[in-house]
């Protein structure tokens, strides 16, 4: 529809516009790598039924990791090695190692290994992936066959994807996703996104801490409540805020604390442009997100942005009081550095996505006796939007999981090489690779499919402790079920309604500006972007988050 | 004929510079007055919204006066110390070779790896400079968290930049200069600091000018630096107006916006720096003459 617009003489000049802006990307910072391409045999000695798939041969990193024998099945590495496509390039866009960037580099080797084609994977930050995309997209140049992202971009991208065809949706094991994971990649009841992982936020914690009858007598005593993992929000920064200052305080430290790393309440992703978005919503959800209230989290009917709405500015008052209890140089810190910092023992809690977790309880890890997780905090009161006041819901505390987008991948409507692709991702994501890739935490692939839950996978292959696995897929099946989620802002323009609220969290944080002010000032902006937009545009991509919202689906 | 010729020669390098500097910049300008952005590709017309926008965009403006330390300040800082190391190098001191060498190895390295290094020498946990000042006794500095030890780090790391930059701008004008003003300074009795300001620095004016005004068109596009030390944090405190530019136009895709940004930062540099040009020409010349 978009390229439509184009006329002759302005493809021309798209065309240098394009070269222009994609020099200006490059400059941004990327790393680009191909495998050994056309020298892979078509079909690779050894592989057939029993193969035992085994990352060591890759490198030193992958020491230690997991192995399993292949699994028979349409993406397993016995059929993929029966298919030849020497000759045949491949495009893959993603992001930076470890996060993604890495799997998606090792399996395009083995894929090529496999079948011979020649897989090309550009790795660039999480951002520069919907420019680049974008830009593609926009100027009709088609650099990518498949992009690896976020699946809150659908709502800007999905006219540029292909459906993902029956046949990997009912023969691969895209058929084993959870139903909550189909939803997320669907669009208009079209699949459009080929999941790989799905993504919530849930709270991750040290054992140690709440076994430690010190610690549990010296909270008692400041606060007259017990110890115990916390329900809200408000428990979360006033326990966190605790236990920095007693370990700081000196003489006492987690009973299991790693020798030589310092202790803090909390480990958040604050960096502006590193998911730091991400977190936010997860503070402000449940302040936000009325279980009665439907039609509308980001916007009500009239389409007025809700980020500064009170609840929004309650969640972003704790956020910013979290700067207390974080270790030092928050403002740099990202995903990848929130999983370094909780998986070695440096923080009482974290939250986001499964990686630090899984970071955590690895076979090096020194806490891997001492973590488990819970449902994200909740509120003890919740905004809403209706009757402007705030409410206490039934049971006391309003909880509100995120459902933080989760990478999938999608092939590009117009890939001269969609099979080819589309076999890539099946492959990716084949029973034995998605087994492993499971198990380390930096590859940021998590529990999408219903086998994955079962705590017993957990314990016996991948050594977790069983309190950890229990609690894990504890977790996980609550967020299954609960009828409360907070779903990403799908429309177009996601990114820009993103980065303005990132901004304004991130003035906020700095001490720039107060929560009110650094809120009002991105509703501002994204009233702004509705405008320039096109708020018809948005509320109609709006109507199909709020399906998911309001569990209409 | 002869004259059609000397046209017909001209014609492939009038052609390339209308494909290069031209064309893109008439580019440019229309989509300042287009709403071409991640859900419009095209240029449909909307006047002069984008312009109106621009002028009431503070973050725009305020990312417009953090150059004052981050560009100004640091290539003023970067004057004085490479005039400095100029002055050293051309007195003549031990191994001056080798230290000629040392010195511009900073400005041989790449920027984005070296604001890396520098972020890592900043880190507030495990960097070097918090290891020293608590060593001596104070309190760590979250160099990378709050606004003015980020905006000096981000300086110091421009500072360690580019001050071989003016180093040898420097030095190459000082061995070009002629001996015979300096020998009538000796005969006249002029001590060392005498001299230097009545002889050394004004005629030292021009090549001092010409660098300065280099320096501050490169250093008015820091971009690297930041994005690497900082990505304009804490807050928006470091964000510079290329690396916003660079947000707005290629990371939102809000290329209209974007373009009349890079159009504004353009004119407002041209005009500033051709006041700053007249303004340094008019005070190196000697007083009287």
């Amino acid at each position: 529809m978009l390229q439509s617009k184009f006329t002759r003489k302005r493809s021309g000049l798209v065309a240098i516009t394009a070269a222009s802006a994609l020099m200006l990307g490059a400059c941004a910072g990327e790393g680009e790598s191909s495998g050994d391409a056309g020298l892979a045999p078509a079909v690779q000695e050894g592989v057939g039924a029993g193969y035992v798939v085994d990352y060591s041969q890759y490198g030193d990193a992958y020491a230690g990791t997991l192995t399993v024998t292949d699994v028979p099945g349409m993406c397993s590495y016995e059929e993929m090695s029966k298919k030849d496509y020497s000759g045949q390039n491949l495009r893959v866009l993603s992001h930076v190692p470890p996060v993604l960037g890495e799997p998606a580099e090792l399996h395009a080797r083995q894929f090529e290994e496999l079948t011979g084609a020649t897989v090309t994977v550009e790795q660039v930050p999480f951002p520069d992936i919907f420019s680049k995309s974008q830009l593609s997209f926009q100027t009709g140049v088609n650099a990518y066959d498949v992009i690896f992202g976020g699946s809150q971009w659908l709502g800007d991208f999905h006219s540029y994807y292909a459906v993902v065809p029956e046949v990997y949706l009912e023969n691969s094991e895209l058929a084993d996703s959870t139903d909550l994971v189909k939803q997320i990649a669907q669009w208009n009841g079209e699949t459009k996104l080929y999941s790989i992982d799905a993504d919530r936020h849930y709270l991750k914690y040290r054992t140690d801490v709440y076994s430690d009858a010190v610690a549990q007598t010296a909270y008692q005593e400041a606060y007259g409540a017990e110890l115990a993992v916390p329900t809200t929000w408000t428990e979360y920064n006033r326990q966190a805020q605790f236990f920095t200052d007693t370990y700081a305080g000196g003489g006492w430290s987690p009973t299991n604390q790693p020798e030589g790393i310092d202790f803090y309440g909390s480990v958040e992703v604050m960096a502006r442009d590193n998911l730091m978005f991400s977190a936010f919503i997860s503070r402000v959800a449940p302040y936000a997100k009325h279980p009665d209230v439907q039609g509308g989290f980001w916007f009500d009917e009239n389409m007025v942005p809700q980020v500064n709405n009170p609840g929004f500015v309650r969640g972003l008052e704790d956020f910013v009081e979290a700067v207390n209890f974080v270790p030092p140089g928050y403002s740099s810190f990202g995903l990848a550095e929130e999983i370094g910092s909780f998986g070695k023992g440096e923080a009482m809690f974290s939250y986001t996505w499964d990686d630090a977790y899984v970071e955590a309880n690895q076979a090096s890890s020194l806490i891997r006796e001492s973590v488990a997780a819970a449902p994200l905090p909740g509120a003890e009161e919740v905004w809403n939007r209706v009757s402007g006041e705030w409410e206490t819901v039934s049971g006391g505390v309003n909880y509100a999981p995120y459902i933080s987008w989760g990478w999938t991948a999608a092939v590009t409507e117009a890939s001269p090489v969609k099979t080819l692709a589309f076999d890539y991702l099946c492959f990716f994501g084949n029973k034995a690779n998605h087994t492993i890739d499971l198990t380390i935490g930096r590859f940021g692939v998590n529990p999408a499919r219903a086998e994955n839950f079962d705590a017993a996978f957990w314990t016996e292959q991948a050594g977790w402790a069983p309190q950890a696995a229990e609690s894990y897929i504890d977790t996980l099946n609550t967020y299954e079920t609960n009828t409360n989620r907070v779903f990403d802002l799908r429309v177009p323009g996601n990114g820009e309604f993103y980065t303005a609220m990132a901004n304004g969290v991130a003035e906020a944080l700095a001490g720039q500006k107060t929560p009110q002010d650094a809120l009002d000032d991105v509703a501002a902006e994204w009233e702004s972007i509705i405008e320039r937009i096109g708020a018809d545009a948005i509320k109609d991509s709006y109507q199909a988050v709020i399906r998911l919202e309001d569990n209409l689906d | 004929m002869n004259k059609l010729y000397g046209r017909l020669f001209l014609f492939p390098g009038l052609l390339t510079l209308i494909a290069i500097i031209i064309f893109p910049l008439l580019f440019t300008i229309a989509l300042t007055f287009s709403n071409w952005s991640v859900a419009n590709a095209g240029f449909d017309w909307v006047g002069g919204r984008n312009w109106a926008a621009m002028a009431v965009n503070e973050r725009f403006w305020a990312a417009m006066l953090r150059l004052v330390p981050l560009s100004f300040l640091t290539v003023f800082i970067q004057y004085v110390l490479g005039f400095a190391i100029a002055l050293v190098a051309w007195r003549g001191i031990a191994a001056r070779r080798f230290f000629r060498v040392l010195w511009l190895v900073p400005m041989m390295t790449t920027p984005v790896v070296m604001s890396v290094v520098w972020k890592s020498i900043f880190n507030e946990t495990v960097g070097p400079v918090n290891d020293v000042i608590v060593g001596l006794g104070f309190s760590p500095i979250a160099w990378l968290s709050e606004t003015t030890p980020a905006v000096v780090a981000i300086m110091v790391a421009e500072i360690w930049q580019w001050t071989p930059f003016m180093f040898l701008l420097l030095l190459a004008g000082l061995l070009s200069l002629p001996r015979e003003p300096f020998l009538a300074a000796s005969i006249d009795g002029a001590g060392p600091v005498r001299t230097f300001l009545q002889v050394t620095l004004p005629m030292m004016a021009p090549v001092s000018i010409g660098a300065i005004i280099i320096r501050l068109i490169e250093a008015s596009k820091i971009f690297d630096t930041v994005y690497a030390m900082t990505n304009g944090g804490p807050g928006s405190s470091t964000e510079t107006p290329t690396y916003y530019i660079y947000l707005t136009g290629l990371r939102n895709f809000d290329l209209a916006n974007g373009a009349t940004l890079s159009i504004t930062y353009l004119l407002v540099f041209i005009a500033l720096l051709t006041i700053i040009a007249q303004v340094l020409t008019r005070l190196s010349k000697p007083r009287g003459v």
